[in-house]
């Protein structure tokens, strides 16, 4: 008998008819956008009128400028404050995971950050900071301190708005090592235990393991965020004062659509794009190898 | 969910035959005052007007800033509200709005709007209409001025003086907030135009001119000495202008350079009675009082369906009548010299200073490019906060001049 072209291609193709929307969704969302962008990284363009060729020139500007300059420094202020993040709510996780109906409510408590949208959390401490009003400056004013313009201080201000990011960020590593602490093998600690492991030996050799993809998924998320950090600049200073406290992210954003250079606001999405994709691939790596090793 | 379901309506309307006399308005008059004002218009002027039928759509006022630039191109209406000066040019020269010279003409406008006309103008030809305006200059707290025995200032030792006294007496003399910006920015075009008047003014707003050029030294010089001495508000890049109304309000600060629509915010706080306007001062008596008066106008798109019936729209719109009732009822001046008097203690004074001066100008981020004013002000913001560091500043602002205007 006959076989017809589908029934002998069967098993080659249906894979691809199942993996074609995902795809084609992929290239015009995801792939083309980013192509059309390192295309207008090349040119200068107001947004709708002409676009002039202008070759390798927004990144060669970029280097001479130093509102970019001032916007890497940030990015790598914001990253080493934001690898914080996992160990620290590591330790707060410890803590929290007793079973008392009072670490309950205070968990719950923590929790509230990350529920809340990040515009809330930026006006809220914008207010928090407010030298005039502000928590902050009853707070220093009671102990004698002189009140502190966090915000518009350009040394501190990267700082201020960082400590506020930190909060909604502690929350969610928070909620990754407590689900990864109830999910904790109790036979291998139980076993840690007949062994003699106690106190810092257990936690660092039996416990902190099995919490490793806990740790995995939460240094991602917190490179990302400190990488994209933007909504709370943009609410609480807008990168001010006078663009002390703007990240690539940032600046992206104000020369495209506020200062009608596209290209500009390609060619910094691209380096944003490319110190991005380093680690994507080291993630990417790290999970294929991961997966692998599972088979 | 409104302003959708009109969008969507007109989608379904563009796409049938097209209706005679079919007038599609975009607007950018958000705030409840504008909103209820463009209504009003819109219904007198169907009424006046039985053949068109007219769409409005309003937009929120910042949204529609970057709304303009798609639908200009993409779906253009029939009449947008925009702004005069710069930001109309910038249009213009993409060729996206219409020459409306005719309207000017047929309705005697150049003679009746001659205090905006310029405002309108790129290369001899008028780009639309202007429906109101108003003036900028300093509110102050009289109760706080009569205890110390001040009046108003008229030239620059005088407003020193009494700036002196005030810090003398613990009351900030002027409050700011320059988280957003702009309003240093309102600093630096009063004073440059007092030190050097109108035409150094545009040629640096028009990129002509640098911003270390020597006659700009004395004008930073006093600002510099203002901010060295503490006259402006404490901290006032962490406050937008909204929040450096507070200190004026309670009595802790006695000025505020500002624009006339702060006049609401007191009447809100009960302290409008105290309050009153003075022009700013002179400080070069060779130099004639030149004013900032942003101006709201509308334009009809280059590729806008109707321009019969938008150009009716915009004549309409211009009649010291139409003009004044629009104008007045969101506490703006009409730009038609034909209109009644104001009736208003703000709108009075403003009337007089704006209809004395020697010309107008529109606000810096107005009058130059947005990328320019953007690195302008942040410059002025720091100098502000950081006067030691006026060279530096200076030459960072003109490393951006010279790069935009090439």
């Amino acid at each position: 008998m006959q076989l017809s072209f589908w029934e002998r291609n069967q098993l080659r193709l249906a894979p691809v008819f199942f993996l074609a929307p995902a795809f084609l969704l992929f290239v015009v969302y995801v792939i083309h956008p980013i192509l059309s962008s390192l295309w207008i990284s090349l040119h200068e363009w107001d947004g709708f009128g002409e676009m002039t060729w202008v070759g390798l020139s927004n990144y060669f500007e970029m280097y001479e400028d130093e509102r970019v300059i001032t916007a890497v420094q940030n990015n790598i202020l914001w990253l080493v404050f934001f690898l914080l993040a996992p160990p620290l709510s590591l330790g707060l996780a410890l803590f929290l995971n007793q079973n008392l109906l009072e670490l309950r409510v205070i968990k719950s408590l923590f929790f509230f950050p990350f529920v809340v949208s990040a515009v809330v959390v930026g006006l809220v401490f914008s207010w928090f900071y407010n030298p005039k009003y502000g928590l902050l400056d009853l707070f220093l004013k009671a102990i004698g301190a002189s009140p502190l313009a966090l915000l518009s201080n350009e040394d501190l201000v990267s700082y201020g708005i960082i400590a506020a990011a930190m909060w909604p960020q502690i929350a969610y590593c928070l909620i990754l090592y407590i689900t990864g602490l109830a999910s904790l093998n109790k036979e291998v600690i139980e076993a840690g235990r007949i062994d003699g492991a106690k106190g810092w030996a257990m936690f660092w050799n039996v416990v902190l393991p099995q919490l490793r993809p806990a740790t995995f998924i939460a240094i991602v998320v917190s490179v990302l965020g400190a990488l994209r950090s933007f909504d709370l600049i943009a609410i609480m200073t807008q990168g001010g004062p006078w663009g002390s406290s703007t990240v690539l992210a940032y600046e992206m954003v104000e020369q495209a659509i506020f200062n009608y250079r596209m290209g500009y606001g390609a060619a910094l999405a691209t380096i944003l794009f490319l110190l991005l994709d380093v680690y994507i691939a080291w993630f990417l790596i790290r999970l294929w190898k991961n997966e692998k090793g599972r088979l | 969910m409104k302003r959708f379901m009109t969008l969507f309506a007109s989608a379904v309307l563009a796409a049938s035959p097209a209706l005679a006399g079919k007038l599609v308005i975009n607007a950018n008059t958000s705030d409840p005052a504008p909103k209820q004002a463009f209504e009003k218009l819109v219904a007198d002027f169907e009424k006046e007007n039985p053949d068109v039928d007219v769409e409005l759509n309003i937009f929120d006022h910042e949204a529609y800033k970057t709304a303009i630039r798609n639908f200009l191109q993409a779906d253009p209406p029939d009449v947008v509200t925009w702004f005069a000066g710069n930001r109309m040019k910038f249009f213009v020269d993409q060729g996206l709005f219409e020459d409306v010279s005719d309207v000017w003409k047929d309705n005697n406008l150049y003679n009746n709007m001659a205090s905006t006309a310029s405002a309108l103008n790129v290369s001899g030809k008028q780009y639309g209409v202007p429906y109101a305006y108003y003036q900028w200059g300093v509110y102050y707290r009289k109760d706080i001025f009569a205890k110390y025995g001040l009046g108003e200032p008229r030239t620059w030792a005088d407003f020193m003086n009494i700036c002196e006294t005030l810090k003398q007496n613990g009351v900030t003399p002027v409050t700011i907030g320059t988280k957003y910006l702009w309003t240093a920015a309102g600093w630096f075009d009063f004073l440059n135009l007092r030190v050097n008047g109108m035409d150094f003014h545009m040629d640096l707003m028009d990129g002509k001119a640098s911003y270390e050029d020597p006659r700009l030294d004395r004008v930073f010089e006093i600002w510099g000495d203002m901010a060295r001495k503490g006259y402006f508000l404490e901290n006032h890049a962490t406050f937008s202008w909204q929040e450096a109304q507070a200190p004026m309000i309670n009595g802790e600060a006695a000025m505020y350079l500002i624009g006339n629509f702060i006049v609401p915010s007191l009447e809100d706080a009960g302290v409008a009675d105290q309050t009153g306007y003075f022009q700013f001062p002179v400080i070069n008596a060779d130099v004639r009082t030149y004013e900032e008066a942003p101006t709201d106008t509308l334009h009809i798109p280059a590729k806008a369906k109707n321009k019969a019936d938008a150009k009716r729209f915009l004549a309409f719109v211009a009649r010291a009548d139409i003009n004044n009732e629009v104008a007045t009822s969101i506490g703006n001046l009409p730009p038609n010299s034909q209109a009644p008097e104001p009736s208003d203690r703000f709108l009075k004074i403003g009337f007089k200073v704006l209809s004395e001066s020697a010309g107008l100008a529109q606000f810096y981020d107005r009058d130059t490019t947005p990328e320019m004013a953007k690195e302008g002000m942040k410059g002025f913001q720091e100098f502000m906060v950081k006067p030691e560091r006026e060279k530096q500043i200076r030459a960072r602002i003109d490393k951006a001049r010279q790069r935009i205007f090439k």
